[in-house]
């Protein structure tokens, strides 16, 4: 009962953090430098590791999917599927189980030392907001950076099916850009995976911010609130991902 | 009559089941350096926090230049914190920001004040506290003692009225310390500042100070003027001022005696 209540306790504590977060949003609009400064954290920092591990998701699903479609002698689809399983599933999913464990723990344990070194209580006593200041620009930049990272992962893991599929597998190049071309519909397959993608930034964004700032502010107290970032932000993205395709795709 | 600039009433507050203020009052009067000591964990800290309408009392009230702290909305309250500059025991330095930036982030965020203006402001203030060469380092390259001064700087930015010092003698050398005492008696009495000052070194404290509280077990037990409070014949206030162990004000946090926790730890 007890572990049930303060679960709940803490959603709605969150609850009302992310509701203070997206109502000094718009006071960002001026000071959109803040938002640009906190894109190159938490987007671009976090590039590398979207690109390597689109790479080999890429070049994986070409070599597992080739193998299965070689026996009814269908290679000839391998792009399609290759770019359906990243764009739908695969590039919003994992780049967000990346983006938790690089930027959302980066940001839990920057904003928690914040508070355990007293910053955010200085800028208070400074008279500056720091929810306005600090929390919503890393917000916005969360929000935008993750389906731009998604976007990559799935472009860089079609390449890497290419690399595989047409270089190394000898499929025929045409059929693999074609059969994307034909049968990967723009609203039903892309737009669905950016929607996905927007939700997850949102939601690893808020939990990773919301730990930080919540958090005991002592050196253990920052270490549990960014396991738990990870932690608990993997497991939305899981349990959304299931949520949203069911509704999606139905 | 003098002025009082903070007016505390009845001020209740407690954290969880401990209570730390139990019905305290006290002014604050303008222009006047006022010294607040105690033993440690008495709550000074808590005191100015509350001051600064960082915390909320469980109930009386605190009047800063006559509004009540926790009455006011949140845009009057951040009126008001211009006002106030307060010094924190750790520095609270922004880390990613160098020296330079962090005096320069309080102008920045509230005044229209040009780029060479920002530098020259910056500057002074940062060779009122001898650390003008050091405006290019980043507070991790600071020594605890420094990075205090340059809060100190940080604080004095905005020209407030009213300044809360918490502990800034600690980790100071000699050197540093004289000057930051001549500083603060200097800030105060040139800006017409009024001060208030957390402290535990004893003699550099009182020979600042012109008003002296003391705080211990959630109840103020000494209050004047510094010439009261060294004439004065309270075994408390002597204890205290004298630095002895031995006396009415509790050395130790209270709890079980020691006796009673080492024969737990055996049986
Ligand atoms: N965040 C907190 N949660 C719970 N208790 C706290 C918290 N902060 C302080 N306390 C308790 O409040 C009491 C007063 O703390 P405070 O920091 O105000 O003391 P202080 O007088 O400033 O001591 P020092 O001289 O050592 O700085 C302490 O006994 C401490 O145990
Ligand atoms: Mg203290």
């Amino acid at each position: 009962m007890k572990p049930l209540l303060n679960a709940v306790e803490r959603l709605g504590r969150g609850s009302i953090f992310l509701a203070k977060t997206l109502r000094v949003l718009p006071k960002l609009l001026p000071r959109f430098g803040l938002v640009i400064h906190q894109l190159h954290s938490v987007g671009v920092q976090t590039l590398l590791i979207i690109v390597v591990a689109g790479l080999f998701v890429g070049m994986v699903l070409a070599l597992q999917l080739y193998y299965t479609l070689s026996t009814f002698g269908a290679e000839d689809t391998l792009g399609m599927l290759v770019d359906l399983s990243l764009v739908r599933e695969l590039g919003p999913v994992v780049a967000a189980l990346l983006f938790a464990g690089r930027a959302g723990s980066a940001l839990t344990a920057e904003i928690g030392l914040m508070k355990a070194t007293e910053q955010l209580s200085g800028l208070e006593m400074m008279a500056v907001d720091p929810v306005e200041r600090i929390i919503a620009p890393r917000f916005l930049a969360g929000f935008i950076a993750m389906p731009l990272l998604a976007a990559i992962f799935s472009a860089v893991g079609i390449l890497g099916g290419y690399a595989v599929g047409v270089d190394l597998l000898r499929v025929d190049a045409g059929a693999f850009w074609s059969q994307i071309q034909a049968k990967v519909d723009f609203s039903e397959d892309v737009l669905n995976g950016v929607i996905k993608s927007f939700v997850f930034g949102f939601v690893v964004t808020w939990i990773a911010l919301f730990e930080g700032h919540d958090c005991i502010p002592t050196s253990e107290g920052v270490a549990r609130a960014t396991t738990r970032t990870v932690v608990h932000s993997s497991l939305a993205v899981l349990a959304l991902d299931f949520v949203l395709t069911a509704i999606m795709y139905n | 009559m003098t002025q009082a600039l903070v007016q505390i009433r009845g001020l209740h507050f407690s954290r969880g089941d401990k209570k730390i203020f139990d019905g305290i009052d006290m002014d604050i009067t303008v222009g006047r350096i006022t010294a607040v000591m105690g033993p440690s964990g008495t709550g000074k800290t808590t005191l100015l926090k509350l001051i600064g309408g960082q915390l909320k009392p469980d109930a009386g009230e605190i009047r800063v230049d006559g509004e009540n702290v926790h009455a006011l909305p949140r845009a009057r309250l951040y009126q008001l914190r211009k006002k106030m500059g307060m010094l924190f025991q750790s520095g609270a330095l922004l880390t990613d920001l160098s020296v330079f930036d962090n005096i320069a982030f309080p102008l920045r965020e509230h005044t229209d004040l040009s780029d060479s203006m920002i530098r020259t402001l910056v500057l002074m203030k940062l060779a009122a506290v001898g650390l003008a060469g050091a405006h290019r380092l980043m507070p991790s390259e600071l020594s605890g003692g420094m990075a205090r001064r340059v809060a100190l700087a940080r604080a004095l930015a905005l020209d407030p009225m009213m300044i809360m010092y918490d502990e800034p003698f600690t980790g100071q050398d000699p050197i540093s310390l004289g000057v930051l005492v001549k500083l603060i008696r200097d800030t105060n009495a040139t800006l017409g500042l009024t001060s208030i000052l957390v402290s535990h070194d004893v003699a550099e404290t009182l020979s600042i100070a012109d008003d002296v509280k003391i705080i211990s077990g959630g109840k103020v037990i000494a209050d004047g003027s510094k010439e009261d409070i060294q004439r004065s014949d309270s075994p408390w206030v002597r204890q205290f001022i004298d630095g002895l162990a031995d006396g009415p004000v509790p050395f130790h946090y209270p709890g079980e005696p020691l006796e009673r926790l080492l024969l737990e730890d055996a049986g």
